[in-house]
């Protein structure tokens, strides 16, 4: 093998360079390892920037009745108890200490009257709960975390003399593959856009924070670094993915122009007073709230106007219903014949505020449809629909140290890459801080791993030689597929079959279908040379696109109900026997197998700060006798 | 609904390269970037270009489009006449790498040479207060996506790589004026460290880099021009200017101090300028033909071999219709003047 390597050594690998990852690598190097930053994408440019609307936190800034309990039960609500809770308790428990933090970093946040952190309301959020800067909280976020990144390495330079002595960002740098030695992660192996040059990393800690798969749908929120990189790692390094059958679909998407279709239309649009209506003019969601939710949310247009100004006493709208729920209805709608010609319907705001305020609550959104769209959403209503916006299944993980499961060791996942915090639906806010509560979590972990090992794991120079051959091998193969084709029509298998709205048989034909791209993918081909070229960037990409559409087709078939992110028309109930259910996928050589295994059981004093009547409606009847016996000892 | 239409892109990588031509399809309400996608995805499919959200939000996919810095995202076809060719070339104050990408490491070494946030003493996480109307400065800067096209079209690093060790760019003057302007940081002298170690002399306000700005950042007006303010009378002198010009960075004192300062070495930091002194001290000559007899990219999308001054050729002193007036010849200006005073 005559192919040149570059070697490095890190105590420390995080690949993905999102806000999860950022958070992870601060967390090591604060812990004094050498630690890595893989970005698929320059630095600063990740994923995180998309997200507008907040960071979820209970500080009780603007609702002093705001708590972490209050906040664990939203979250679980929202995630239909199908969350681990233990993640979820966490999450709660440190999102606020995490935001703070971001302050001492020199985060600048939208203020309220007496100088704290201003909160906003959300979908599924009790209280106003949302850290946001405007509709910009993620780029704040990730520009934040860059910031802090560079005073690191400026606190190194003038230690050790060199920026890059304890911290050191490979921008547009590509994993392929982690090396074991045995069942311990040894390293990592990928290459350099730029250059098409090989990079292998020796560490014995690496931690994943790669984001999500979005980027295998037709219409999605998603950038084309969203190719499931880290859950395919993951499975190939022995690790195992739950939940991987739940998909957010977020509700409001942009669908006109065509060019920008499945771009985000932030929630705040209706958190600060947009509402829905079809082509018929109707404000049609309240025809959708469902039972479990009907005492919490207005039934008249009336009660839900006087929302806005007073939350104490009246109901919220029902726009704000969690994202599935938005998204189902739209769906409906659209498919009833009330959507609009583009095939979404009408998010309205120019008629509830005036355009100072618009401008002044929503400036992002307002510059997005002027210069995207050219639509003034001052005048005239939005055009919106479901899109594919994040993958709530991830890499099953241990919740105090978010070290994977499965046979590997030295494997750590946070953020969208990882599985069980959400359960079956994500409120929306909850992402930015779950990234960071469990960025942290993840980095200071893995730093603590690598202290513990004996001595240091060894990457084998035949996996190594294999890995080179793998990426290679798009470039001499001749005659092959296109990649562009292979990604159109996995998109088309995945949006069509296996979208928000699923049957048996489709589910079915899609997992047929999906061989068959496999066997194609195996034959793909890529022109041109190694340098910054995207065709063979695409093709290597390919393979881990699929291997993760495997999984959610997969679990999409074997859960017979309809669950947040997980709808069956067939199956249209949600079903207390399931909520018991997590589906594990691990591989096995190139296979995908399904495992059913246990949903974790909430601790006695979290279950109790439910009411019966609201746990009745998910659980079985043995656990409520058990709920009932537990909350008649506490009396 | 769709037409074809036709495109020029540069092609090629460091040692040089030409525009091609394509005849593509563009149908309604269609993005440069989505041309240059259809591009991939049936013509070429090692075109190399830089994008991520599509919709204007990270600032990747910066290119020149008919000769203006632009996002290939926010540049509507409809802009364009259905019979006008659409030239698109990559970002030329940078070195090439491939196609339309650049290398951009310069920006992210003088992100690194700018000094961090620097928390208030004694003021514990949570304890932070501040009001909305003190952060509001700051924020406008902090909506900055990093795209570098001011970087880009400033003049004083177009074209001069020579200038690029001492000048941080604009980028890099709105984060320091965004934590001058930040109501805890306890660092107090951004202003003096942007004029002493950042260049932000070398700026003569000419507001390029505020009408290129994809987020409409007031750079040039709220702050380049509030940071020069206390430093002005010390630090703005043409002499003083000339001076850095013509004579050796090793003859000059007081340059480059301060703890993350640059280095000011003469390689450049890209590299692309190893070993060439500054332009001053050389004799004109004609641009660089490579071997196939083509010029260079620098020289293709301009008709000079080198660009003209940082000031602009078409700039007569003392200038007049900026916003900024020099304090002490403040009382001197004539009465047409007084409208555009900063005063």
């Amino acid at each position: 093998m005559t192919t040149r390597i570059e070697r490095h050594h890190y105590d420390v690998v995080v690949i993905g360079a999102g806000g999860a990852g950022l958070r992870a690598a601060i967390e090591a190097r604060l812990a004094g390892k050498r630690t890595a930053i893989i970005s698929k994408s320059l630095f600063g440019k990740a994923h995180t920037v998309m997200a507008e609307g907040g960071a979820a936190a209970a500080m009780g800034n603007v609702n002093s009745r705001d708590n972490w309990k209050v906040h664990f039960g939203d979250t679980m609500r929202g995630g239909k108890f199908l969350n681990n809770f233990r993640m979820a308790e966490l999450h709660a428990k440190e999102a606020p200490e995490r935001i703070w933090e971001l302050e001492t970093y020199g985060a600048l946040f939208d203020r309220t009257k007496d100088g704290k952190i201003s909160q906003r309301n959300f979908g599924g959020h009790e209280y106003p709960r949302l850290a946001h800067v405007g509709d910009r909280t993620g780029l704040e976020l990730i520009r934040t975390l860059q910031q802090k990144i560079v005073s690191l390495q400026q606190e190194d330079k003038r230690k050790h003399g060199d920026y890059e002595a304890k911290i050191k960002v490979f921008s547009e740098t590509t994993i392929t593959e982690l090396l074991l030695d045995g069942d311990r992660v040894a390293g990592a192996f990928g290459y350099v856009r730029e250059s098409g040059e090989f990079l292998l990393f020796e560490t014995p800690a690496v931690v994943l924070a790669t984001g999500g798969v979005g980027k295998s749908y037709k219409v999605t929120s998603n950038s084309w670094e969203y190719t499931g990189d880290g859950h395919a790692l993951a499975l190939r390094a022995g690790a195992t993915l739950i939940n991987m059958e739940f998909l957010q679909f977020h509700p409001t998407g942009m669908v006109w122009p065509p060019s920008v279709k499945g771009i985000l239309v932030t929630e705040s649009v209706r958190g600060d007073g947009g509402v829905l209506k079809n082509s018929d003019g109707k404000r049609f969601m309240f025809d959708y709230v469902p039972d479990v939710f009907r005492h919490q949310y207005a039934d008249t247009e009336e009660e839900a106007d006087r929302w806005y100004t007073d939350p104490d006493n009246n109901r919220r709208p029902p726009e704000l219903l969690p994202r599935d729920e938005v998204a189902r209805a739209i769906n409906s709608e659209v498919k009833a014949g009330r959507g609009t010609p583009a095939g979404g319907v009408f998010l309205d705001i120019a008629s509830r505020l005036t355009p100072a305020e618009i401008q002044r609550k929503l400036p992002s959104m307002y510059h997005q449809f002027k210069e995207l769209a050219d639509v003034d959403i001052t005048k005239v209503p939005m055009e919106v629909g479901p899109t594919c916006h994040y993958v709530m299944g991830g890499v099953e993980v241990d919740p105090d140290t978010t070290a994977a499961h499965g046979r590997v060791e030295g494997l750590f996942a946070a953020g969208e890459v990882s599985g069980g915090m959400h359960g079956s639906n994500r409120l929306g806010g909850n992402s930015l801080s779950d990234l960071l509560v469990f960025g942290k979590r993840a980095g200071e972990h893995a730093a603590a791993y690598t202290d513990s090992l004996p001595k240091r794991p060894k990457p084998a120079a035949a996996d190594v030689e294999a890995a080179v051959s793998a990426a290679l091998a798009p470039l001499s193969r001749e005659n092959g597929e296109n990649p562009y084709t292979l990604q159109q029509d996995l998109q088309a298998v995945m949006g069509d079959l296996v979208g928000i709205i699923r049957r048996e048989a489709e589910l079915t034909d899609a997992l047929k279908r999906l061989q068959e791209l496999k066997r194609r993918v195996a034959n793909v081909s890529a022109v041109g040379g190694r340098k910054y070229n995207p065709g063979w960037h695409l093709a290597l990409d390919l393979r881990n696109m699929l291997v993760v559409s495997e999984c959610t087709a997969m679990a999409a078939l074997e859960r017979e109900e309809s669950r947040g992110g997980h709808t069956r028309e067939d199956f249209p109930k949600m079903s207390p026997e399931w909520r018991q259910v997590n589906l594990v996928c691990a591989l096995d050589g190139d296979d995908v197998v399904l495992e059913r295994k246990p949903v974790p059981k909430m601790r006695s004093e979290l279950i109790t700060l439910f009411k019966r009547t609201e746990l009745s409606k998910y659980l079985t009847d043995d656990e409520l006798a058990e709920f009932d016996a537990l909350s008649g000892e506490a009396k | 609904m769709g037409s074809t239409r036709k495109f020029r892109v540069w092609r090629g990588d460091e040692n040089g390269g030409d525009l091609q031509d394509f005849q593509v399809e563009v149908n309604e309400g269609e993005v440069v970037l989505d041309v240059i996608h259809r591009l991939q995805a049936t013509q070429t499919p090692d075109l190399a270009c830089r994008w991520n959200c599509k919709a204007g939000k990270c600032g990747s996919c910066s290119m020149e489009i008919n000769g203006m810095p632009k996002l290939g995202c926010m540049t509507r076809m409809s802009t364009f006449t259905e019979d006008e060719t659409v030239t698109i070339t990559p970002l030329r104050t940078f070195p090439v790498i491939r196609d339309l990408v650049t290398d951009v490491s310069y920006n992210y070494e003088k992100a690194r040479e700018t000094p961090a946030f620097a928390p208030p003493a004694g003021v514990a996480p949570g304890d932070y207060r501040m009001q909305q109307v003190d952060v509001e400065r700051s924020q406008e800067f902090r909506k900055c996506i990093e795209c570098f096209l001011c970087q880009n079209t400033c003049h004083v690093v177009r074209d001069h790589e020579e200038n690029k060790p001492e000048f941080s760019g604009p980028r890099y003057f709105i984060r320091a004026a965004e934590l001058d302007m930040h109501p805890l940081d306890a660092k107090t002298d951004r202003k003096e460290y942007a004029q002493a170690s950042m260049g932000m002399g070398y700026c003569n306000i000419t507001k390029c880099c505020t009408e290129v700005c994809p987020e409409h950042i007031k750079i040039t007006d709220n702050a380049i021009i509030p940071m020069k303010e206390r430093v002005i009378d010390r630090k703005f002198d043409p002499l003083v200017w000339l001076g850095r010009k013509i004579l050796r960075r090793d003859q000059l004192n007081g340059q480059g101090q301060g703890l993350d300062a640059p280095s000011g070495k003469p390689a450049g930091v890209t590299g692309h300028a190893k070993g060439v002194g500054p332009t001053s001290a050389r004799l004109p000559e004609p641009p660089d033909l490579q071997e196939d007899g083509k010029l260079a990219l620098t020289e293709i999308t301009f008709d000079r071999p080198a660009a003209p001054s940082p000031f602009g050729e078409d700039v007569s002193f003392p200038m007049r219709g900026t916003s900024y007036v020099h304090p002490d010849r403040q009382r001197e200006t004539s009465p047409e003047d007084e409208g555009t005073q900063a005063h």
